[in-house]
């Protein structure tokens, strides 16, 4: 496999340029949060607003013909990306968490009643706990949760016992954004399906760093979000399986979703419009087209190895700095994600700091209150790599923990010269 | 933040020079900052003439709010409930020294908010922005 040009791959994102303060250029650690974008996915975008801006699927004039043209093309693009098994399984949402929600509020309501069982993961991002628990609140289904074990992992022993209460849905992350976990979906998937359950998989932190290929997975519905994975905010997808899809009632009503209306009534359209009520997100879901080409044509294996050996660096070099710990599995169980804490500084206290250096790392709680209970701690300051980081990235970082040790005065011997 | 203002805080943070409980207290407010977490509970003793006698915090949370919330304490300690009331945000940033962006100020003023909600005698949780 190729080794990436890191340096060349920098120039393609413009932001990268930009100091962040007086001299001090931008050193991007928060991916996981939301990715940059390079300059082809800007372009097209703007393409699409000077040169044939258009309302789409309705209009026959040539700017619709066009922008229609350009809109599901992309999304033949983003079904490839992710080998869905065919374009209409994928459905344009504003972010992942609507697509999550899309599930629960369509599929749930119509096939979980009261005492139901729906099973997740103490791993997730509240957008996959969140739309279950207001599910739960309305219809009185159950739901139980997969622990997470010391070192990081689902603690798989105690899913497939859950699997044997025989849930309706076992909803789980791809991979966590706080720990990094990548977890054996493939496995877990073929195990709920097993025991006569469907499979959601919330995808957002996979997508933009692992080759995923639905099909191969026998994911029932995959949601994962634009703006991680190189493409524009107000944008995510919700894959699932055609024959699910068809069976669930419309999500939201409006234009679009419709194939007739008279007064009092409708009739639905075909998927994927039965599930796009209203105007798209036209220009992003031509951004997300152009940013999936970008990913392909590096080549995801590529990303997925480069930053597998990052976040190995990065977690040796962390555990030289005293009184940081790191949360999650080791290097190679997990994607280029490290949470950690920092012995008598609070996490925003670091983040702040390491802002004072150029270096932009998320600080909280990071949408996973639950995991942190978990562990006891209310907050990690979070550094998360992509494509276009290297080690002189993490060299940054490292210096810059040593600068919060100083300023809150915990002595140490000058340090000699980074390494790597 | 400027480096003197910044050694202020910290010092406040790790050495912090009001902070404990007060059993039993005739005011008692607490409240969280759900975006970090930060978590502050400030305890008063008031005279007959309202005049705060003895005050404390207790909390975990950054520099900021933490170190606000002691600076805070210390400067209502002798004085009457009216003028208690009267403090502002303006107030509390000024103590503090350094000027802050809209996700900091947040951990700035959390003390102030608790504060408030206990003179005022507010249900848990009803404390407001509005306050400050």
């Amino acid at each position: 496999m190729q080794t990436l040009n890191i340096e060349a791959l920098k120039r393609d994102f413009p932001i990268l340029a930009r100091e962040v303060h007086e001299g001090i250029p931008l050193v991007y650690l928060d991916s996981a949060a939301t990715s940059q974008k390079p300059a082809g996915v800007l372009d097209a975008m703007d393409t699409y607003y000077r040169r044939y801006n258009a309302n789409i699927h309705r209009g026959v004039h040539k700017l619709a013909e066009e922008a229609t043209g350009a809109y599901e093309s992309a999304r033949e693009r983003i079904s490839r990306f992710v080998n869905a098994n065919q374009a209409r399984e994928i459905i344009f949402t504003r972010n992942a968490t609507e697509a999550i929600n899309l599930v629960a509020y369509s599929w749930g309501r119509k096939n979980l009643t009261k005492g139901d069982l729906v099973i997740l993961t103490e791993m997730e991002h509240h957008s996959n706990l969140v739309p279950w628990y207001i599910l739960a609140e309305e219809r009185g289904i159950e739901l139980a949760y997969v622990p997470v074990t010391p070192e990081g992992l689902l603690d798989l022993d105690t899913y497939r016992m859950l699997l044997e209460r025989k849930p309706k849905l076992a909803a789980f992350t791809h991979m966590s954004n706080v720990l990094g976990t990548i977890n054996p979906v493939r496995e877990m998937i073929a195990a709920a399906h097993a025991a006569g359950a469907l499979a959601l998989i919330d995808g957002a932190q996979a997508v933009p760093h692992l080759p995923v290929d639905i099909q191969e997975l026998d994911a029932d519905f995959y949601a994962f979000s634009s703006h991680k994975m190189c493409g524009p905010t107000g944008l995510g997808i919700l894959y699932g399986k055609e024959r699910l899809l068809e069976a669930m009632p419309p999500f939201m009503g409006g234009g679009d979703m419709i194939k007739r209306v008279e007064l009092g009534r409708f009739t639905v359209n075909d998927l994927p419009h039965k599930f796009e009520a209203g105007t798209p997100a036209i220009a992003e879901v031509i951004g997300l087209g152009a940013a999936v080409e970008y990913l392909a044509e590096i080549g995801m294996e590529a990303i997925h190895a480069h930053e597998r050996q990052l976040i190995q660096y990065a977690l040796e070099r962390l555990e030289e700095v005293p009184g940081v710990w790191v949360f999650g599995p080791e290097a190679s169980q997990k994607g280029g994600v490290a949470a950690f804490t920092f012995d008598g500084v609070h996490p925003h206290d670091v983040a702040e700091i390491l802002d004072g250096n150029g270096i932009a790392v998320r600080a909280g709680h990071h949408c996973a209150m639950p995991l942190h209970q978990k562990f006891n701690i209310t907050a990690t300051a979070r550094a998360s790599f992509y494509l276009y980081n290297d080690h002189r990235d993490v060299d940054v970082l490292i210096e810059g923990l040593y600068k919060v040790r100083k300023v809150f005065g915990k002595n140490d011997k000058p340090q000699g010269q980074a390494h790597g | 933040m400027d480096d003197l203002a910044r050694e202020l805080i910290i010092d406040r943070y790790q050495n912090p020079q009001h902070k404990g409980r007060l059993d039993p207290h005739d005011l008692g407010y607490e409240d969280d900052n759900p975006l970090c977490g930060d978590h502050i509970r400030i305890e008063l003793r008031v005279d007959e003439n309202d005049v705060v006698t003895e005050a404390v915090f207790d909390g975990h949370g950054c520099s900021i709010s933490q170190a606000s919330a002691d600076l805070l304490v210390e400067k209502i300690i002798g004085k009457p409930l009216a003028e208690v009331r009267a403090i502002t945000k303006d107030d509390v940033l000024e103590s503090l020294g350094i000027e802050l962006g809209p996700v900091r100020l947040k951990c700035a003023l959390l003390s102030l908010k608790v504060l408030k909600g206990g003179v005022y005698g507010l249900e848990a949780g009803q404390a407001s922005d509005e306050l400050l």
